[in-house]
């Protein structure tokens, strides 16, 4: 077997499962460390219940975003190794800087605050909870600048047959980071929002008695819903708008436009032909592309077929041109749920402004089934992203087949392929096992599951 | 002192930590599922390293880490070359870190016990074939002119490789039992002791062989001389300490002696090794060092800042975390996990 498409499989796969956690864990530090900062504020007894049940649900994820995250930390070496001998000069320092400055403070804080309950005062006791949100988030802007490198390389040179750092600097302050970071960030939000006001709506729709805390659970859910999904989107726009500049590939992709044209049309249903370069169907709204690109009426976006014959000359004979069809619809899907979400956000945050509202089935509904759309979001966010930067792994530097490991061979790499999926499978089974568990419990009995003995 | 050598030693420093503090995690999750006679004993075990394991895992995680940016090279050919052992690894740390979380979160005894063998084997898994990797390093793998390993899985279980191995698990396993002489309270505490005495023998048999064995089949540390002698000594003499201090009832002082063990152990593999990261089986020539394998001046010298400003924060709040938990934990002490 093949072991640069199996590597790339593996990679894929494990990775798009360690996101699955992340944002979980990235919002979610977020929203108990204010909820923790509310109740030492106000004394509200409800908030440190919040705090703790959500706690507890956190808990259950982060566990499994850390096991499944030190794969993470070594698969670059592993199934990558000439990518790792290339790039490492200008990779190492972040992943190491992460683990320096966010992994140890995240996991330390992490152990106090799960056994400080009772050693520490309300305030000392949501500092810590600040700490551990701290340390997820800075791990993200680390590990995301390592990924805006390969999507838009800074500061380095060629040198001994490698890239080499020279401007540490411009690594840090790469314009594709800083709008990565905030996209993600915010994507962290939303999901956590999302997940609170779902499982709060479960408890509403079967009727928990004392379901105080849980309305201002779904209270405090949409407004940090709402906050993220606005900021994603927009976020977003500039990330496109830099992309039609920076990666115009990748966005002629994404919209699976193979023509130059000036005004561009925006596409809302395509199917691709890949062969013969073109959509078999088409359906499009004049303008918009060009309208979005630029905010004006006029510019010229750049098809996929000009931009195939200027990389032709620029880095040789070769095929550039991404997978279309799937880099089409992960946009299209990610930017389709944004919208979804930001009409349920929007929604559920107007219906939560009273203080004691009611909530209508239908509505509870629909909110703890949209508890998937983040995720769902965030997946096809990341396969966009990473399958329309292909054939590069390094954008404009080094090609994906050029990356891959030749110490391991075909056997190997089937072997941990199916190790690897098959132990994440039965992971998040015991995963979401106990999360039906730990979400149905009532805020009622102040939150010492762990106690009972059996 | 080069900026290569300065990050050699740095990254020694956080192997030593990695063994040091999980050394005895991994330890104490190889005895759970024996000297935890019931569900209440187990609770105890764990949560004697429950506040800290995680913390103590990002050791690993640094070390790996700091290798790819100072010695990507080394990284490169060290993880790719050992594919399968560190897959295997991954899997240990994988399941033993969910089992943490997860094992009490369910009201069952079989559920629970389940995962006390997870826990086991990740922590068994882990020590073994850091000790298969730690001696095949030292003992030199084919690796070619491309810095490409070019063994295979089996290349790596020969008879010193699996001594290697088994050394690292008793050596964990009686630093672990000598930890929790210090961590567990009440009368449980009578039994553990009594157990990091029988575990002392053979550590130090194992030690022993582990230590000839060196001395006759690598040939980079017979190479190095009498130097070479003092640091594997003074492992041995603390290890041989730390028995004594243990039947006289100074826990506190063999707990020392055993982390003196695994800290000169660690320093013997690196002396050896230096300035040597990898060696060749094929020809010395094909040697990984500090400088063939190194990251350029200009990285080396941003993380040398990054890392001369982090790390004393770290080392202060790891400690603090462990002041925090200093109380010896029994049945009736808050349990978490
Ligand atoms: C945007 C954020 C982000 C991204 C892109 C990644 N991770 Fe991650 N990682 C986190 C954000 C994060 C986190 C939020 O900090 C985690 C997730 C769940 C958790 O509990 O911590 C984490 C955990 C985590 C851990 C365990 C840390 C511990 O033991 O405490 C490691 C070693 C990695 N990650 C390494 C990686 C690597 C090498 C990645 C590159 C492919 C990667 N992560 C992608
Ligand atoms: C956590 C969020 C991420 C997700 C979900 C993700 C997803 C993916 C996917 C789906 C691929 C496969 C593309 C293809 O082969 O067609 C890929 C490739 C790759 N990504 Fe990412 N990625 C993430 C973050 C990162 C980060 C942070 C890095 C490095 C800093 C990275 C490095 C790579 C590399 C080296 C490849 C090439 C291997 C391959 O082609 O499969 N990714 N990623
Ligand atoms: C609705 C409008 C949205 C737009 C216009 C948008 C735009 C973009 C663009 C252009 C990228 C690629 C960036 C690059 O490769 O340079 C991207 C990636 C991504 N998107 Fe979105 N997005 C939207 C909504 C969302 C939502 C709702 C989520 C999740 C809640 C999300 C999560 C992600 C993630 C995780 C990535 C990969 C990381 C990154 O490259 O930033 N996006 N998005």
């Amino acid at each position: 077997m093949d072991v640069l498409i199996l590597s790339r499989w593996q990679f894929a796969i494990t990775t798009v499962y360690h996101f699955f956690f992340v944002p979980i864990t990235l919002g979610l530090t977020v929203s108990i460390a204010i909820m923790e900062t509310i109740y030492a504020k106000t004394g509200d007894e409800d908030y440190r219940k919040m705090a703790k049940y959500w706690g507890n649900l956190f808990l259950i994820n982060f566990a499994i975003g850390v096991a499944t995250g030190i794969v993470q930390e070594f698969q670059f070496g592993m199934n990558w190794s000439e990518y790792a001998r290339f790039m490492g000069d200008i990779f190492g320092a972040p992943l190491a800087i992460e683990a320096l400055l966010a992994f140890y403070m995240e996991s330390t804080f992490i152990g106090v605050w799960i056994f400080g309950w009772n050693k520490f005062s309300p305030k000392a006791h949501a500092a810590l909870a600040w700490l551990v949100a701290l340390g997820s988030n800075l791990s993200a802007i680390w590990i995301l600048t390592a990924n805006s490198f390969m999507q838009e390389p800074v500061g380095y040179t060629l040198n001994n047959g490698r890239a080499e750092m020279v401007d540490f600097g411009a690594l840090i302050s790469n314009p594709h980071l800083w709008l990565q970071f905030p996209h993600v960030f915010t994507a962290g939000l939303t999901q956590a929002g999302f997940f609170i006001m779902g499982i709060s709506a479960w408890h509403f729709m079967k009727k928990t008695k004392n379901i105080q805390p849980f309305r201002k659970s779904m209270k405090f859910g949409a407004t940090i819903g709402l906050i993220g999904i606005v900021l994603v989107i927009t976020i977003g726009h500039f990330q496109a708008q830099h992309m039609v500049e920076h990666q115009p590939m990748k966005m002629a992709a994404g919209e699976a436009h193979w023509e130059t044209e000036n005004p561009a049309a925006l596409s809302i249903f395509a199917i691709v032909d890949q062969d013969n370069k073109r959509n078999s169907v088409d359906i499009r709204i004049p303008t918009l592309l060009s309208f979005l690109a630029y905010d004006s009426f006029e510019g010229e976006v750049r098809g996929i077929n000009d931009i195939q014959k200027e990389y032709e000359q620029k880095y040789g004979p070769g095929d550039y041109v991404p997978d279309v069809a799937t880099s089409y619809w992960m946009f299209r899907i990610m930017v389709g749920a944004g919208f979804l979400m930001l009409f349920i956000a929007f929604v559920a945050y107007i219906k939560t402004r009273k203080e004691n509202f009611e909530c209508k089935p239908a509505g509870l509904k629909l909110i703890f089934y949209s508890l998937g759309l983040p995720t769902i979001a965030i997946s096809t966010g990341w396969i966009f992203t990473e399958v329309a930067r292909q054939p590069w792994l390094v954008f404009g530097l080094m090609k994906t087949e050029q990356g891959v490991s030749k110490a391991v061979s075909g056997g190997e790499a089937l072997f941990t392929l199916l190790g690897f999926t098959l132990i994440y499978a039965i992971l998040i089974v015991f995963t979401v096992q106990l999360w039906k568990k730990y979400a149905k419990k009532d805020m009622d009995q102040d939150y010492e599951p762990l106690k009972s003995e059996a | 002192m080069d900026l290569n050598t300065v990050w050699f030693i740095l990254i020694t420093v956080l192997f030593i930590g990695y063994f040091f503090l999980e050394g005895f995690d991994y330890g104490v999750g190889m005895l759970l599922p024996f000297l935890g006679k019931d569900d209440a004993e187990r609770r105890v075990l764990i949560n004697t390293i429950g506040p800290h394991w995680d913390g103590n895992e990002v050791w690993l995680l640094t070390a790996g880490g700091a290798s790819f940016a100072a010695f990507p090279e080394w990284y490169a050919t060290l993880f790719s070359g050992f594919y399968l052992p560190l897959f295997l690894m991954l899997l240990g740390l994988i399941v033993r870190a969910v089992a943490f979380e997860y094992r009490s979160k369910q009201d069952s005894l079989k559920w629970r016990y389940n995962w006390d063998w997870m826990i086991f084997l990740g922590s068994f898994l882990t020590s073994l074939l850091w000790g298969v990797a730690v001696a095949n390093i030292l003992r030199g793998t084919p690796i070619d002119a491309t810095k490409t390993y070019t063994g295979g899985f089996f290349n790596l279980l020969n008879p010193y490789g699996l001594i290697g191995g088994i050394t690292f698990v008793m050596l964990f396993l009686y630093h672990g039992a000598v930890f929790l002489t210090l961590k567990v309270g009440g009368e449980f505490v009578e039994r553990i002791k009594a157990t990091a005495q029988k575990l002392w023998l053979p550590t130090v048999v194992m030690a022993v062989i582990f230590v000839l064995y060196t001395y006759i089949d690598v040939e980079i540390f017979a190479a190095k001389g009498f130097a070479a002698f003092i640091w594997p000594l003074i492992a041995a003499i603390a290890l041989i300490m730390s028995g004594i201090y243990l039947k006289s009832g100074k826990d506190g002082l063999a707990f020392v002696m055993t982390s003196l063990t695994i800290v000169f152990v660690t320093i013997t593999a690196f002396y050896t090794l230096y300035p040597n990261v990898m060696i060749s089986s094929i020809s010395p020539e094909y040697n990984l060092t500090i400088y063939n394998a190194s990251a350029s001046h200009y990285t080396l010298t941003v993380m040398t800042w990054v890392a001369g400003i982090l790390v004393p924060f770290v080392l202060v709040y790891q400690a603090w975390s462990y002041m925090v938990f200093k109380k010896r934990i029994t049945k009736d002490s808050e349990l978490e996990y």
